[in-house]
């Protein structure tokens, strides 16, 4: 294998970009036990609170997904104060209402040889060893009780004739282990906590805040005592103080514009708390998925997922010769079609993960093999070039094999989807698919307890960065949620919270008028600009920066570019921006204004991070890091570590510390899937 | 293509509402209703106007946070959710009303949103099946048949959009309520509550202000998710059935 980096000057310890901290380490995972002990132990180890204490006390939890609404249930069940924020209008329309295709478990129904390690070890060598051990045990063990919660709460997962649950398999595995509803599984899922969470309310033990807007973290002495909202009726900015505060914010994948995330989902609590003190892991890990309806025009606003499961059933392919590429698909015979993966990894074929199979899609279409309407590219050089972004997902086998009947009862509504947004009939044409940005696996940094670097901080879910490493196995990402949500943060906080109740914060004290002053200054500031350009055309910009320089592959050259482009953006933003309306009322652009905001800092940081790891590993594909083969190259005995980034300060580097990552259950090697 | 748009403009739940006229021109017919609305938006802002609110997340017709009324039908009457309306079902030079949803128990907050808090109050009076975490039986131990079970399925399907409320003359949440308690009442998991839950339910249902069912139908037809009708009817067994039990509100 070679190793291709060249570039010496950003090797050295601290260069222009960034500054080196001291390493750090995860404290709370007991040590020098088996790995099946470890949870166990910890769950021993920590204090516990008595239920007459529980509720002489108070947690802020922000986010009603299934992270963030199972925790709060959960908690409330406990006896504890829960006040609970999230900005829709319900908490039922949490991000994790989208998720389509599935949640893992290791039950074994299926007698396929699964078990708790074998999940573990699917989702570390899925993540491209680059997530810490002892979390993705516990998420492996836990996940079974995810199961038979969920049920027992009434979410109507897929059943057989029998009675008993159904199952099917997801890209990167080879057992069948993944539980679903239709295609709507995030959707019970998520109701299932929700229902759970109006029960709490209706018993007064948590206190509902929609359409409330976390804008800002409140530290005292170190501790995270409280939050800054904005009360997006009326405006109200407004603080709030507890013991505690758990972020379970989601994720940041609109930093890209397009993505597949709902229009909502912001960075904003996890960059205003990492401005307080909390590390950022692994930034610029985003998962690219690789079946999402292809970009149609400049005024599109979202991607659509098509589920992953599709891949069950759906063969993928582009015709070999890229002079068929205009024809109709149905009219290129068997022979003149290339199934890539089919072809390049015959023992995972369709199945192979996310990562693979976008980074082979958009090769594909690079080479000049793809399909649908010519589209308009600016490469790296400033050029204009026209590309066929999309390859067919091709049910036509399938229909042929099970019957069109059997397919719609499998797939029904992602084909009418499918047709609803193209105006395209599936059953008919194949469909056609391009990766499109999904998810992020970086997140604040947090230990085994889910506590970020700032005491008191505890971060769930799609926000924590802990459990996927640099690359998401389908179906995991709804398994850790709710793991988190309604078996491991209600373990670990008590801990922290058995030195509670700390002392009452004055509405004046120093640190909370400090939070709300910078709050209520940030929202005049954008206010009073009054420039030129709207809200939205700053957020496409730097959307399109990162998806061609941080995106599916990244160069050094391009990352130095595309930083040095964001920071002149940024300083248009604040001198040109035009923001309408006053505080005091319903205004979706100033809401808008602060998201980006913080959209531009963490995509210099994003940037950064990509930058400084100069090996390919899951879904970042540095091309300067690749096999022989042009497969991913990671560099183990330089970047076996989590980045944590400090922030530096207004206008100052931030600062690398690294996590090393320690295995000893499993052996490190390099991922292969042919 | 063109469009004429006449669209609600309110500026807060006291103040009075209009129709205000706009024409926009560029509409691609790729586009979903709500691209529309933020092309429209884009256009306001430029002229330093201030953009129309309206409520949307996913814009993909799971989470049920949008909805508008176009021409008078909740979600533009193709029983699909307003994001996952495409322009190319109008036709150039049409022009098109805008209206926010409209019941006493969904007051306007501004323009084209309105508030639905009402319906997460039905769920909290008995929407769900009480199992503390932690202490849930395996998931196979109770087996539940398939029909019953894909029947609980399709009433779960609810997004809580509120169209069936907007559509329905005595603006009643009957569709909604029922799809609730017809997916609970499915599952084996869903009985020791069931009787208790319909009646609480209703009853909050009414106390919200909501209109009672007279058997319209409108809201079926506008349902998004294709709740049917005969959810109300068994809402109404189960009801008539709980009379005769003695706990719920
Ligand atoms: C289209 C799609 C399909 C998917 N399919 C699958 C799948 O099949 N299987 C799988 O495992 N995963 C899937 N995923 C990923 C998975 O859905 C998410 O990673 C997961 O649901 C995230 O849950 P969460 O609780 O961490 O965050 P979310 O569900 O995003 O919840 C975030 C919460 O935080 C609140 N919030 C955010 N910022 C603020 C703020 N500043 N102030 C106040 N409140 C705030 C929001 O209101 C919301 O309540 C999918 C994702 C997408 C986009
Ligand atoms: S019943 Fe249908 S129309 Fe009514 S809230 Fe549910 S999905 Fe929307
Ligand atoms: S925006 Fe979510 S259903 Fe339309």
């Amino acid at each position: 294998m070679t190793d291709t980096i060249t570039n010496p000057e950003i090797t050295g310890e601290a260069n222009q970009f960034w500054s080196v901290g001291e390493e750090i380490a995860d404290a709370k995972a007991p040590q020098g036990i088996d790995i099946d002990k470890v949870w166990k132990t910890r769950q021993f180890q920590a204090r516990l609170v008595n239920p007459a204490n529980r509720r002489k006390l108070s947690v802020i939890i922000v986010g009603t997904g299934l992270a963030g609404g199972a925790a709060a249930a959960t908690l409330g069940e406990a006896g504890y104060n829960v006040l609970n924020f999230c900005y829709q209008d319900s908490p039922r329309r949490a991000h994790s209402i989208a998720a389509q295709g599935g949640i893992n478990a290791a039950k074994n129904y299926r007698n396929d040889n699964d078990s708790t390690f074998r999940l573990f070890y699917d989702t570390v060598k899925g993540g491209d060893y680059r997530a810490r051990e002892t979390n993705v045990y516990r998420l492996a063990e836990v996940s079974a009780n995810i199961i038979d919660q969920c049920v027992a709460q009434g979410v109507p997962f897929a059943r057989e004739y029998g009675g008993l649950l159904d199952t099917r398999s997801f890209g990167g595995v080879q057992v069948q282990r993944t539980f679903y509803a239709r295609g709507q599984t995030g959707q019970q899922l998520l109701i299932g906590a929700y229902q759970q969470l109006e029960r709490q309310v209706a018993a007064g033990t948590v206190k509902m805040y929609t359409r409330h807007e976390m804008v800002e973290l409140i530290v005292v002495d170190g501790r995270a005592r409280g939050i800054v909202t904005r009360n997006m009726i009326n405006g109200k900015v407004e603080t709030w103080t507890a013991d505690a505060v758990v972020l379970a914010t989601g994720g940041y994948g609109n930093v890209f514009f397009l993505s597949t995330n709902a229009m909502g989902c912001n960075v904003t609590a996890t960059w205003r708390a990492h401005r307080k003190g909390a590390y950022f892991g692994n930034p610029c890990y985003t998962q690219i998925h690789p079946t999402c309806i292809p970009v149609h025009g400049e005024t599109q606003s979202k991607l659509t997922l098509m589920s992953e499961s599709l891949r069950n059933d759906g063969r993928i392919w582009v015709p070999k010769d890229a002079a068929d590429c205009t024809k109709d698909p149905r009219q290129i015979p068997e022979e003149a079609r290339d199934y890539y993966l089919e072809r390049i990894y015959p023992a995972f074929g369709n199945l192979v993960p996310r990562d693979i199979a976008s980074r082979q899609a958009k090769n594909m279409c690079d080479e000049g093999r793809g399909v649908g309407p010519a589209v308009a590219e600016v490469d790296h050089d400033g050029n204009e070039r026209l590309v066929r972004r999309g390859v067919y997902l091709d049910f036509s086998d399938a229909i042929n094999r099970l019957g069109q009947k059997a397919v719609e009862n499998k797939y029904g509504n992602l084909f009418d989807m499918y047709q609803q947004i193209t105006g395209e009939n599936p059953y008919e044409v194949p469909m056609r698919i391009y990766p499109a940005v999904h998810y992020t696996m970086g997140g604040l940094w947090v230990d085994y307890d889910l506590q970020s670097s700032i005491t008191g901080l505890y971060v769930t879910g799609e926000a924590n960065f802990s459990d996927h490493g640099a690359n998401r196995l389908g179906a995991s990402a709804l398994m850790q949620g709710l793991a988190d949500g309604y078996f491991v943060l209600p373990n670990t906080i008590n801990d922290y919270l058995a030195d509670a109740p700390f002392d009452k914060l004055p509405e004046d004290h120093p640190a909370v008028a400090e939070a709300r002053d910078s709050a209520q200054q940030r929202i005049d500031k954008l206010l009073s600009i009054q420039g030129t350009r709207s809200v939205d055309s700053y957020h496409k910009e730097l959307g399109h920066i990162m998806w061609e320089y941080c995106g599916m592959e990244r160069t050094e050259e391009g990352l130095k570019k595309a930083i040095g482009l964001i920071q002149n953006l940024r300083e248009d933003y604040w001198s040109n921006v035009r923001v309408t309306g006053k505080n005091e009322d319903f205004n979706q652009a100033l809401e808008r204004a602060g998201r980006v905001a913080d959209f531009m800092e963490l995509g210099e940081l994003m940037c950064v991070d990509a930058l400084h790891r100069r090996e390919s590993c899951g879904g970042h594909f540095r091309a300067e890091s690749q096999t022989p083969e042009g497969e991913a190259l990671r560099h183990d005995d330089e970047f076996l570590y989590v980045a944590a980034w400090e922030w530096g300060g207004e206008g100052s580097k931030p600062v690398l510390h690294r996590e090393p990552l320690i295995y000893k259950a499993i052996e490190l090697k390099q991922r292969s899937y042919k | 293509m063109k469009l004429k748009l006449r669209i609600w403009r309110q500026a807060g739940p006291e103040a009075a509402g209009r129709m205000v006229e706009y024409d926009l021109d560029g509409v691609s017919e790729d586009m979903s209703f709500l691209e529309m609305l933020d092309l429209l938006n884009e256009n306001l802002t430029e002229r330093n106007e201030e953009p129309v609110a309206f409520d949307h997340d996913c814009r993909e017709g799971i989470c049920g946070m949008c909805g508008v009324v176009i021409n008078g039908i909740a979600h533009g009457g193709s029983a699909t959710t307003t994001c996952q309306l495409h322009m190319r079902s109008f036709s150039d030079g049409a022009t098109i009303d805008i209206e926010p949803w409209r019941a006493g128990a969904f007051p306007v907050l501004k323009d084209l949103a309105v508030d639905r808090t009402a319906f997460d109050r039905i769920i909290a009076a008995g929407g769900f099946i009480s199992s503390n975490t932690g202490s849930a039986p395996e998931a196979h131990s109770t087996p539940a048949p398939k029909r019953e079970a894909d029947k609980a399925f399709d009433n779960a399907t609810c997004i809580g959009c509120g169209a069936c409320v907007a559509a329905c003359p005595n603006s009643s949440a009957m569709l909604f309520t029922s799809a609730k308690i017809t997916h609970l009442a499915m599952l084996p998991q869903g009985q020791p509550e069931r009787y208790r839950r319909v009646k609480s339910m209703v009853a909050q249902h009414d106390e919200e202000g909501f209109g009672n069912c007279t058997n319209i139908g409108e809201c079926a037809a506008v349902c998004p998710k294709g709740i049917p009708l005969e959810s109300i009817a068994q809402l109404n067994r189960d009801l008539i059935a709980s009379l005769f039990k003695g706990d719920g509100k």
